[in-house]
């Protein structure tokens, strides 16, 4: 186990290099300029563009740039081309807002996803099950940020909810706890959005593994045995169900890192996707070496946990 | 299963016949057919039209200040936006660019997935090696946000959305077609033709690859909504197809100021996008289940 965990680890390790090298050749390759001035602007010296091209290595060779860049993020100098503060503060900044909506989304895309595709294996063929399949399939071909649209008319037109930022403003909260409620509150509504797909995917996704399951032999024995149906379903059937779940903590994770820039943006939430936006716009590319970088990391970790969860719950599942 | 029964004749029963027939009983299948080729139609004839010049019922681009932000009407089947151009006429105009950029992405990302996943699948091997890692770190990506860096520093124009969009969702497609050969290259027929010494990439393209016709066309059909999707969602941070060129995305995008004030400019162009998705992606769905031979049919 140790060692599976060890050698992933490299193997990890190699792929963020590869991903850091192609995302840094890719933006810094790409035509645009990172100056906060017109290339060509006649106001700006010499003197000032020399200094400024020093100042953010960009008069560099571009793997001396990509050296000096990875150095510098690995000792947290790594400077914002736009503000010249810190990378990492900046991410430090946002990072906590996204893992949450994150975190949120994935737990309710497995749970609902969960008892969604159970429910929906058990009627496999009737036409509650057909009827379901098409609503899964529409969540899935829901643009998110139209619902989203459709859903703040409703709030704001019909009951005034507050539903921007990640806090209600001009509020003294008594205690921590109403604080935090507050602030849970004000992720739900985007979080749930953001999960809609997944909810949908994932429900698929078991319903197929169980039903896949429910046509295994150790199915027919149990049944021959005299099993009840209900134990054969939860006991036997069910557990099947637990692998997609656990595949689906590694596949929605970049799905959502991507998918959430949008809803970030409608909902005015203070996020890394909002951020790697306005990078990408503003060319800042060190602020963008960084995201790609921690994003990358965040997804390769999701990845392992997932394997090793494999492993845990699935003693076929061999770790060498 | 696929031995032919009294009444089906073993030359009536080829393996696509089957599955058309069985993928035509569907009631959903039909439906989804039959909206799948009124937009595609749609999009067809306003595409002609507007190649030759001619719109209808208005022109798309035409400014009418007096009738701005009107709603829904029977001059205006579907509203009038902030400039008072008719949203009817705007969706019309976007449907070809919509589902152009369906198209076209999809099968520029086919024909690499399927490249990478045929070679990567029959070789095996440090080819094999080299290629998944790649895969992998594609994967690694949040790919709508590599998408959209693309996008940006490259510049909105539509055939860079394409084949962007194509370029970097063809991971899902290689991988499945992989699998496919991993199986097929083992089957008797296949170390047959090598053993008359048929050439690799005749054997690959004439004898594997029909058999994994199946799998490759279902993600084909809903390789489709996705890029639809992520079209719309490139429109919606104003990075997709730029005005004054109406897509359904942009169109969205445009109403969004007036999101309280006239809802017919997010609801209809919305619905399209939906609906033509939906139809997509249950049509896939159709046929993956006509053509999985593993599924019991009663």
């Amino acid at each position: 186990m140790l060692t599976f965990i060890f050698r992933r680890l490299l193997i990890a390790t190699g792929l963020i290099f590869v991903i850091s090298l192609i995302s840094f050749f890719m933006i810094t390759l790409a035509p645009g300029s990172p100056y906060p001035w017109g290339e060509l602007n006649p106001k700006i010296s010499p003197q000032v563009k020399e200094a400024f091209r020093k100042k953010f290595h960009l008069d560099r060779s571009l793997p001396e740039q990509y050296w000096l860049n990875m150095r510098d993020l690995f000792s947290g100098r790594l400077k914002s081309i736009k503000d010249e503060r810190p990378v990492l503060e900046r991410i430090g900044e946002r990072l906590p807002a996204t893992l949450m909506l994150n975190v949120y989304a994935i737990c309710v895309s497995l749970v609902f996803g969960l008892v969604w595709g159970v429910w929906a294996a058990q009627r496999a063929g009737t036409w509650p099950d057909v009827v379901s399949s098409v609503a899964s399939f529409a969540l899935i071909a829901l643009p998110g940020f139209w619902i989203a649209y459709l859903i703040l008319i409703g709030l704001v037109k019909h009951a005034s909810v507050p539903v921007l930022g990640t806090q209600s403003y001009g509020i003294l909260f008594p205690n921590m706890l109403s604080m935090g409620l507050d602030r849970i509150w004000h992720i739900v509504l985007p979080g749930t959005i953001l999960a809609l797909g997944g909810i949908a995917v994932q429900s698929r996704f078991i319903r197929a593994t169980v039903l896949e399951a429910m046509r295994e032999d150790y199915i027919r024995t149990a049944r021959a045995k005299g099993l009840p149906e209900e134990s054969v379903f939860y006991k036997h059937a069910l557990r099947n169900a637990i692998r997609p779940l656990i595949t689906g903590i590694g596949s929605l994770l970049p799905a959502l890192i991507g998918g959430s820039l949008i809803i970030e943006t409608i909902f005015a939430y203070p996020g890394m996707g909002r951020l790697g936006y306005e990078a990408v716009l503003e060319r800042d590319y060190p602020t963008l070496v960084a995201i790609n970088f921690i994003a990358a990391a965040l997804i390769l970790l999701g990845n392992l946990l997932a394997d090793i969860l494999y492993a845990v719950v699935d003693p076929r599942v061999r770790l060498e | 299963m696929n031995t032919p029964t009294q009444d089906q004749p073993a030359v009536a029963d080829s393996p696509v016949r089957r599955v058309l027939r069985d993928f035509f009983r569907k009631p959903i299948a039909l439906i989804s057919v039959f909206v799948i080729a009124v937009f595609c139609l749609t999009a067809l004839i306003t595409g002609l039209c507007a190649l030759g010049g001619i719109y209808f019922p208005y022109d798309p681009n035409a400014t009418d200040l007096a009738n701005k932000l009107r709603p829904p009407s029977m001059a205006h089947w579907l509203g009038t936006d902030n400039l008072g151009r008719d949203v009817l006429t705007r969706m019309l105009n976007g449907s070809y660019v919509s589902l152009t950029v369906g198209f076209v992405a999809m099968t520029v990302s086919l024909l690499i997935g399927v490249v990478v996943g045929a070679v990567s699948g029959y070789f095996g091997g440090w080819i094999d090696n080299v290629l998944m890692r790649i895969v992998d770190a594609l994967l690694c990506f949040p790919s709508f946000f590599l998408i959209l860096t693309a996008v940006a520093l490259l510049g909105p124009n539509i055939w860079i959305i394409i084949v962007v969009i194509g370029l970097l969702s063809w991971t899902g497609t290689s991988r499945l077609v992989r699998a496919e050969f991993l199986t097929l290259r083992e089957t008797e027929y296949v170390r047959a033709a090598r053993a008359l010494g048929q050439r690799t990439p005749k054997i690959i393209f004439r004898h594997i690859l029909p058999n994994a016709f199946a799998p490759i066309f279902v993600t084909a059909v809903v390789g489709i909504p996705e890029a639809i999707l992520i079209e719309a969602g490139l429109s919606f941070i104003n990075l997709g197809v730029q005005p004054p060129q109406a897509t359904w995305g942009n169109i969205i995008t445009d109403g969004k100021s007036y999101l309280l004030d006239a809802w017919w400019l997010i609801v209809f162009p919305g619905m399209a996008i939906f609906l033509a998705a939906l139809a997509f992606y249950l049509a896939g769905d159709a046929l993956r289940e006509a053509a999985d031979t593993r599924s019991e049919r009663k």
